[in-house]
């Protein structure tokens, strides 16, 4: 190629160096301004970083944990204990949502018209209705309206009060409901609105998936007698499965992120607990780097089980 | 025994017998929750908390006394609409029939005649804004009859403009609600309800696409630096939950910043909703480029244009076709993810109705609250999605006709 005659902003060698220099250097700038900015401003407010305030203790309490905790407990602790809530609503509602997808998005090709509809209906309102208006709407109008003592609503192994959702043998002793497994109503109302909202996207991916096996499969299989059900389950969803996974993938860690609106129902999960830690220390960068790390392991580490689970569902090829 | 009907319901509801259960069941379920709800809003349900809050829901605590100026902005929304909408129908694409009142236009005229008509006798607003209202609707079916009726006489260099009223529009509009030009000024911490929702919801659907189109341009760059650049942005913010951002922006934001540069907190979230919004429409827009073929780039260069030519041209009309509906979803969630705000202590719709409901004389109407704004959002998101739908078709017939 004949450069020499070239003027130099024509040269095609050299512009994606000059723009990539460029750009590299107005982000590099920008960089140093915000890095200096922060530095100068958190040295003034005497916020520089650090991480000993860690060790001192919370002052505050958590109203339910796995871990346990109390105010003399240190601020890791606390952050780990509401690490730990987030982990179980996240790990519940994933399995909560992945049936209730499944079932609204088979039930979307059944034979029976109105079940059909009712499963359109739900993924439509539900799509389109924020989250966070689900949540309060559950936690306020649903769960925060439950009867106590003996109104409470009573299903064998199971009964729900304003007072909490009590799993096991509940008795009531006192007029107070008594069982081996008590979660509050906070934890419930978003357990539920999660998997509710989670389970109409995850219907979406289910019908899309069932949707891309080919009709032929579906015929094959019902002329070699297979009934409907033993259809869905032997022919199609596996087959299905290879679609659907990665969708799968990318609701799941919505539902992770999604879980750090609890705040509004009431429930201490990582991102409650930190407000209240900013609140009292002041310690924005931190705080901030903490739910940051935090969400993006949990992130990571659903990704890397999905892609586990999508390799082992994907085509064997010889 | 054997008409249509009874044939269909046969085929659709009772085809086998755990079917004709299963209907049965269904049909018995549905109707008892329909009757509980319709007793529920007909005749426990107190709807006062909305009548008697209607302003605030509509605008938070924007002063009385300049309420004026919100007004002249939706009548010059009003006329705007009307006049974009007369002019589609009045001048359709040459391959398309001239229909100047297709059926779905009519239907939707007569249903807006019903909503000015029929919403604020519901709400009980008082006659001088129920009066407002009417007015407005007038204008703005008038506007649309008129640009209709005289749509084709507007010479050509004028009709060429008529689109630009738009961002004009943007941008009076911003200076009608925060003042300036001889205006009072009204400080963002006064606005709220459905204005601030719009607001913030408008501001970041309208900057958070560029963004968006040059991250995903970046993203598929065969510049080493720009392609990580543009990869390392959108994994971290797609990393993280939006509360957790918003928290961010509100509290280190002023701490990167030189003191007093900060913008206010209402201004902090818009640009947090943006950068936000502009990783995920990135990624709506990176599938549309990966559906052109990398033959359509090669052609453009190889036929002399350069490189940003050629995007704007060739690859990117094409992509964005494609991105629409994805794109489009993302300002559905957009819209949605607005009610964050309300939990960063801002008073954007459901910000507003918290603190109605602090309110001792409207203590426990959490239902009728937050019901109102489920319809509400479910019919903003619905019809954004029909919108999106029907550009869609549009875009298509036309890729065909050029066929």
């Amino acid at each position: 190629m004949a450069t020499a005659g070239l003027p130099w902003w024509r040269n095609r060698r050299l512009i994606p160096w000059l723009v990539q220099a460029g750009v590299g250097l107005a982000v590099l700038v920008l960089v140093a301004f915000l890095v200096t900015n922060l530095v100068r401003n958190l040295t003034a407010a005497g916020l520089l970083l650090s991480w000993s305030w860690l060790d001192n203790p919370a002052g505050f309490d958590i109203a339910e944990t796995w871990l346990p905790f109390d105010a003399g407990l240190p601020y890791w602790r606390g952050l780990l204990a509401g690490l730990v809530n987030t982990l179980r609503v996240v790990v519940l509602g994933l399995v909560g949502s992945t049936l209730l997808g499944t079932l609204a998005g088979t039930a979307s090709f059944s034979g029976n018209a109105l079940l059909r509809s009712l499963a359109r209906v739900y993924v439509e309102v539900i799509r389109n209705v924020p989250l966070l208006l689900q949540l309060v709407f559950w936690y306020f109008v649903v769960f925060l309206q439950l009867p106590n003592g003996s109104a409470a609503i009573q299903i064998p192994g199971l009964v729900l009060a304003k007072s909490g959702l009590y799993l096991g043998q509940p008795e009531l002793v006192n007029g107070v409901w008594q069982a081996s497994m008590r979660v509050s109503v906070e934890f419930g109302a978003l357990l539920t609105g999660l998997v509710v909202y989670t389970g109409a996207f995850i219907a979406e991916v289910v019908r899309g998936g069932v949707a891309a096996v080919p009709a032929g499969q579906w015929e094959a299989a019902r002329s070699l007698g297979f009934s409907p059900l033993q259809t869905l389950r032997s022919i199609v969803l596996p087959q299905a499965l290879r679609a659907i996974v990665p969708g799968l993938n990318s609701q799941y860690i919505s539902l992770a992120k999604n879980s750090s609106l609890a705040v509004a129902c009431g429930y201490t999960d990582l991102y409650s607990v930190a407000e209240t830690t900013l609140n009292q220390t002041g310690r924005a960068v931190e705080v901030v780097l903490i739910l940051l790390g935090s969400y993006l392991v949990i992130d990571l580490t659903i990704s890397a089980l999905m892609n586990g689970l999508n390799q082992l569902v994907q085509l064997k090829e010889r | 025994m054997d008409s249509p009907l009874l044939r269909r319901l046969r085929r659709d509801l009772f085809a086998t017998p755990l079917d004709g259960l299963i209907s049965i069941v269904l049909v018995v379920a549905l109707a008892a929750s329909a009757a509980g709800l319709l007793h529920w809003a007909l005749v426990q349900a107190q709807w006062a908390v909305i009548q008697a809050n209607s302003t605030l829901f509509a605008v938070g605590r924007y002063p009385l006394d300049q309420q004026w100026r919100l007004w002249l902005l939706t009548i010059l929304l009003a006329a705007a609409t009307g006049l974009s909408w007369g002019l589609l129908r009045a001048l359709p694409r040459p391959d398309r029939p001239a229909r100047l009142w297709p059926f779905n236009d009519r239907l939707a005229a007569v249903l807006l005649a019903g909503l000015a008509l029929g919403l604020p006798l519901l709400l009980r607003l008082g006659t001088a804004i129920q009066l407002r209202w009417w007015v407005i609707t007038a204008l703005l079916l008038l506007a649309r009859w008129a640009a209709g009726r005289w749509g084709r006489r507007i010479p050509d260099p004028v009709r060429r403009w008529i689109p630009l009223i738009w961002p004009l529009l943007y941008l009076l509009g911003m200076v009608l609600i925060s003042g300036g030009l001889g205006l009072v000024n009204v400080s963002p911490s006064e606005w709220g309800g459905l204005l601030l929702t719009l607001l913030e919801a408008s501001f970041a659907i309208l900057l958070c696409f560029p963004l968006g189109v040059l991250l995903a341009l970046g993203r598929r760059s065969a510049l080493p630096l720009l392609r990580w650049g543009a990869v390392l942005y959108i994994e971290f913010i797609r990393g993280a939950p939006l509360i957790t951002l918003l928290f961010l922006g509100q509290n280190i934001l002023g701490f990167l910043l030189p003191g007093g540069l900060a913008p206010e907190r209402v201004w902090r979230a818009a640009w947090v909703l943006t950068f936000f919004a502009a990783a995920y429409v990135a990624e709506a827009v990176r599938s549309g480029l990966a559906a052109v073929p990398l033959g359509q780039l090669e052609a453009a260069r190889s036929l002399g244009l350069a490189m940003p030519q050629a995007l704007i041209h060739v690859v990117l009309p094409q992509a964005l076709r494609v991105a629409l509906p994805a794109t489009v979803g993302q300002f559905i969630t957009l819209l949605q993810d607005t009610t964050l705000l309300s939990l960063i202590g801002l008073l954007d719709l459901l910000g507003t109705a918290r603190t109605v409901m602090a309110n001792p004389a409207f203590l426990g109407k959490n239902a009728e609250v937050y019901l109102v704004l489920a319809v509400l959002f479910w019919g903003c998101c619905a019809a954004l999605g029909l919108g999106s739908r029907a550009l869609e078709t549009r875009l298509n017939t036309h890729s065909t006709a050029k066929a």
